[in-house]
């Protein structure tokens, strides 16, 4: 199992949400966060004073997918989140060791 | 009595009162940080309620009544003999009830407290505000009411014309304001970390507040269902309206982009240079002082704000110092009728208008300035002006009213 965590614009939510579902994503947490990579902030002018906002908003996604699914998840988030613009975002995969679903006791893959 | 006259005062003192509750307070609550915004609130509030209860002790009589040409005298403390309610017979000042009179002039002394607090907003104690607005009150703004307005006054019979309060209240609390925030000292991170207007909305609907309540405040300042009263009234709305594009032009082609905060500052600043000069100007003269002041306060919120580097949070002298000053000198200029004013009858007598025009400015400044800086000295002795660092970072609401504007 791997766990993806997926860094995009926000206003792709809807785009990247309904693609994963239609290949078979059955979850995911989502969460709103600030950073900044190769895009960088903008200045805001408040009358006499200029801040420099360098932490954009995006959202994150974390989900865990099986071995089999992972290449398919990761092209389709690819595909649902691109923009072509500086700062769509990344996607990091990391190992996953386990993974419970507390309702039943099922363990990984079937937990997923 | 002239019941016009007496519903068109009232109505005006409610208007002013319009323009601190909730006016001053949205505007100057959603300048600061969400973590100090009902601090800002509450001070705009009880400084307002604080100096109504000394204008009826003891204010009101030593601003207007007969006196010295420096301060009045002890006669109407507590409005003793201004009404027998015996035989419901009331003193008459002019064509209202001297009560209707004193009602009105209470709020101006009360807003004029309340804008002071946006010089040293997000740092202060509650406490110390408090004992700072009826030390400043007693000393600062009732000698200088007095010698404006009141019959005897210095600057009264040295012929200084100051319509509505350009002089007493902005010019008064706009170099009060500059003074804390030398005195309180800068905000901490200031110049560091952003600290950004939290809700500018609000900042919009405050701002417009105080546009309609200052119908009240200039056009009642006529005191009466008049001519005067009409055009005030209009001017008020000429120069405001040249004043918001003033500023949004300048703040353009200076900065790039014409900001919402650009065009709600240039209200204000508008309102604030009209003030001396709404009965004493024609509207071609309000439309340039509307004009010249909105873009003379985008500079005292800029390149003068980082000249005297004091951290004036909410820009009190930046907007109503300089636009309070810019609008006294206009007056003495546009208030000839040769540029279409109702007042000096020739040229020749501007110059020294301008004089004494200059004469009152410089007298409020240095007066305010010195008492200013002693009633902070004893508020901080006896109370402690600034918050410790812990409650500065943790923010006012939380640490002096022990509430949160926005639950999370």
């Amino acid at each position: 199992m791997k766990l993806i965590t997926a860094i995009i614009k926000p206003f792709k939510l809807d785009e990247v949400r309904e693609a994963l579902g239609a290949i078979g994503i059955q979850g995911m947490t989502v969460s709103e966060v600030k950073g900044f990579g190769r895009q960088k902030g903008h200045t805001e002018l408040y009358r006499g004073a200029e801040y420099t906002v360098d932490f954009l908003p995006k959202l994150r996604i974390d989900m865990a997918v099986s071995e089999a699914m992972l290449e398919q998840a990761i092209e389709t988030l690819c595909a649902a989140a691109h923009t072509g613009k500086i700062g769509d975002g990344k996607i990091f995969i990391t190992p996953l060791e386990q993974a419970v679903r507390i309702r039943t006791g099922e363990y990984d893959d079937a937990a997923l | 009595m002239d019941k016009a006259d007496f519903v068109w005062v009232s109505v005006s003192t409610a208007l002013v009162l319009l323009m601190v509750v909730p006016g001053l307070a949205l505007f100057y609550g959603g300048l600061v940080r969400a973590k100090n915004v009902l601090s800002v609130l509450a001070q705009v509030m009880s400084v307002f309620c604080l100096a109504i209860i000394l204008w009826f002790v003891y204010g009101y009589s030593l601003a207007f009544t007969e006196g010295g040409t420096l301060i009045g005298g002890f006669s109407r403390v507590l409005f003793s003999g201004m009404a027998d309610l015996s035989t419901m017979n009331f003193e008459l000042a002019g064509n209202i009830p001297e009560l209707a009179f004193a009602a009105f002039q209470a709020t101006f002394a009360g807003i004029t407290c309340a804008l002071i607090v946006g010089g040293f907003a997000e740092r202060a104690r509650f406490g110390a505000v408090l004992l700072f607005t009826a030390l400043w009150l007693t000393f600062a703004y009732l000698p200088i009411a007095h010698m404006v307005w009141a019959p005897g006054g210095w600057l009264f019979e040295r012929g200084a014309l100051d319509f509505a309060g350009g002089t007493v209240v902005h010019i008064n609390a706009g170099v009060a304001g500059l003074v804390g925030a030398y005195y309180v000292g800068k905000r901490l991170g200031y110049g560091q970390e952003a600290m950004p207007p939290h809700n500018l909305p609000l900042t919009m609907v405050g701002a417009s507040l105080l546009w309609m309540g200052w119908f009240g405040f200039n056009a009642g300042s006529a005191l009466g269902a008049n001519e005067t009263a009409a055009l005030a009234f209009f001017n008020t709305l000429l120069a405001t309206a040249a004043a918001v594009l003033a500023w949004t032009v300048v703040e353009w082609l200076d900065k790039g982009k014409p900001s919402l905060l650009g065009g709600v500052s240039g209200a204000v600043a508008g309102l604030v240079g009209i003030t001396p000069a709404a009965g004493l100007v024609g509207p071609g003269g309000a439309l340039i002082i509307g004009a010249v002041t909105g873009a003379a306060c985008v500079w005292g919120v800029n390149g003068l704000k980082r000249l005297l580097r004091a951290d004036d949070a909410l820009d009190v002298f930046g907007i109503h110092g300089v636009g309070g000053i810019v609008g006294a000198m206009l007056t003495g200029l546009f208030n000839a009728q040769a540029l279409g004013g109702p007042g000096l009858a020739s040229m020749s007598e501007v110059p020294h208008q301008l004089w004494i025009q200059l004469e009152g400015i410089l007298i409020t400044v240095v007066w305010c300035g010195i008492v200013s800086w002693l009633a902070y000295l004893i508020a901080d002795k006896l109370c402690g002006l600034r918050v410790n660092i812990d409650a500065e970072r943790q923010g006012l609401d939380v640490h002096e009213h022990g509430e949160t504007a926005y639950q999370r």
